[in-house]
């Protein structure tokens, strides 16, 4: 978990204890190395095929994503950074903190566009992303690559790669990082 | 953040994060569809006592963006000219349920007057010759943008500064950034008392202008000739003008600004606006994403971090 869903998680300025480890930095290797092995078999190659990281925690993973791709294809994509804040449902509702750079410099019409997000969890995230990337043009399809799909989904949104899939409760926090990625709880300081 | 009245209510970390977010905004204007849904459903008034269009529209613009709806109260063709008081104004404006008010008016102190009688955010667009704190935010972050940052730079304010609520400040937030301002005046355009102001004081335009980064001229009003503060606007152009030969003085990398309207051949001559280091229309495209800062900080969440705190809720 990034440091900015950290600070939007109530409650607001707790810490995040561990209470266990899901999977270590080799397990989420591995499961990179799956989900990049995934995304060429699905799309048949990489042809028209581009990666969107979402600020914050899903950018690093993109990228690790991408060294992979090149690895299996030989191809280099280049990462586009999104960040949804501004297209959030629950401004208003909870802290948006809107403080991430987006930067895609290429051009999303008619290409299969591969989102990319550390933890899914409600969905919002997603639902607010598809709106964004509506701003820069038309994709031919969108997918969805996450490393945790937690549950708790609000809206009809579905991940079509799956680092592994985690049953939660609500009111308990994903942390994934380099180092793994572990489950705990958000406590009051 | 529930209002933005005066520079003076905000230290230079709350400066610093409403020119970051400024950041983001200038990053969404440059993408192929401008507008974002952040402040869909809310309601932005632009009352407006005192003319301007470059203001008003900024505001509205930047709301707009931000997906609000934007209603403009015009002082003419409204009750006030059938005497209604600006409390009522206030009220009646209040009762169809909006979110946030940018008010200017010729008297200083409106803005924060108003607040009492409306449960919106209030954003001051200029009062009197008080404060104008969206423009000295898209000031500074035009230096910003140049410069890097405003520690250690030289500003010197060049004009009216007596009845200026830009010059008031800019002032405060070029220092509170770790600018050092000089104030270039006749006497009879300074405020009778610079108490209190981190400023020093030139009436020399040519001994200051070889040794300043950014060279921030003000508009001269011609009703000041009416009071005799200046003996011609000639004379004022020839003392405290921008003239050619003074902006051949300015550094390689200083910059030329003035808030507009430009009085071309007053304060600044019209070969000196035009030259590439004078950045009058950045600062103007500027003034729509720190708007829609201001606006977001406002009726956005970020203020809900301290009061969603306390209570805990999940």
């Amino acid at each position: 978990m990034a440091d900015r869903e950290r600070r939007g998680t109530p409650p607001y300025g707790g810490e995040f204890v561990a209470r266990s480890v899901v999977m270590d930095s080799d397990d989420l290797t591995r499961a990179i190395r799956r989900m990049a092995h995934e995304i060429v078999e699905h799309n048949h190659g990489l042809d028209g095929v581009e990666l969107i990281g979402l600020q914050t925690g899903g950018v690093p993973l993109a990228r690790l994503i991408a060294d992979d791709l090149e690895e299996i294809e030989g191809v280099r994509l280049d990462v586009g950074v999104l960040d949804v804040a501004f297209y959030r449902d629950d401004i208003g509702i909870r802290p948006v903190l809107a403080e991430e750079v987006t930067e895609i410099a290429f051009d999303v019409d008619a290409k299969t566009v591969v989102l990319v997000d550390d933890v899914l969890f409600t969905g919002r995230t997603i639902r607010a992303a598809l709106d964004a990337l509506g701003a820069y043009g038309r994709p031919r399809s969108v997918q969805l690559a996450v490393m945790i799909d937690r549950g708790h989904r609000e809206l009809p949104i579905r991940p079509d790669y799956v680092g592994k899939n985690l049953p939660t409760r609500r009111d308990e926090v994903v942390d994934v990082s380099p180092e793994g990625v572990r489950l705990g709880e958000m406590v009051r300081r | 953040m529930r209002h933005l009245l005066s520079i003076a209510d905000l230290d230079r970390s709350d400066l610093e994060s409403l020119l970051n977010l400024t950041d983001r905004f200038v990053e969404v204007s440059r993408r192929p569809i401008r507008n974002v849904p952040a402040l869909r459903g809310r309601t932005v008034v632009s009352l407006f006592f005192e003319d301007s269009t470059r203001t008003r529209l900024s505001f509205e613009t930047a709301a707009k963006r931000l997906g609000a709806d934007v209603m403009t109260f015009s002082v003419g063709t409204s009750s006030v000219k059938k005497g209604e008081s600006l409390r009522d104004t206030v009220e009646t404006i209040s009762a169809f349920g909006i979110d946030a008010i940018v008010v200017r008016h010729a008297s200083s102190g409106v803005p924060s007057t108003i607040r009492r009688w409306t449960s919106a955010a209030i954003l001051n667009g200029g009062d009197g010759w008080h404060q104008h704190p969206t423009q000295a935010l898209l000031d500074s972050y035009t230096i910003r943008s140049h410069f890097g940052s405003l520690d250690g730079l030289r500003i010197a304010i060049v004009g009216d500064i007596k009845h200026s609520r830009v010059a008031r400040s800019d002032v405060q937030a070029f220092t509170k950034l770790g600018a050092e301002v000089v104030l270039v005046a006749p006497p009879t355009l300074l405020p009778p008392s610079l108490e209190g102001w981190p400023v020093t004081v030139s009436h020399d335009l040519d001994a200051v202008v070889g040794t300043i980064d950014v060279c921030y001229l003000l508009r001269m009003q011609r009703e000041r000739m009416v009071e005799a503060l200046v003996p011609s606007l000639r004379e004022y152009a020839q003392r405290f003008g921008l003239s050619p030969e003074r902006a051949d003085r300015l550094g390689e990398r200083a910059i030329i600004m003035h808030p507009g309207p430009m009085n071309r051949g007053v304060e600044i001559s019209p070969e000196a606006a035009d030259r590439p280091n004078a950045v009058v229309t950045e600062q103007v495209a500027n003034g729509v994403a720190v708007r829609q800062a201001a606006l977001f900080r406002l009726l956005g969440t970020e203020s809900q971090l301290e009061s969603l705190e306390p209570k805990g809720t999940s």
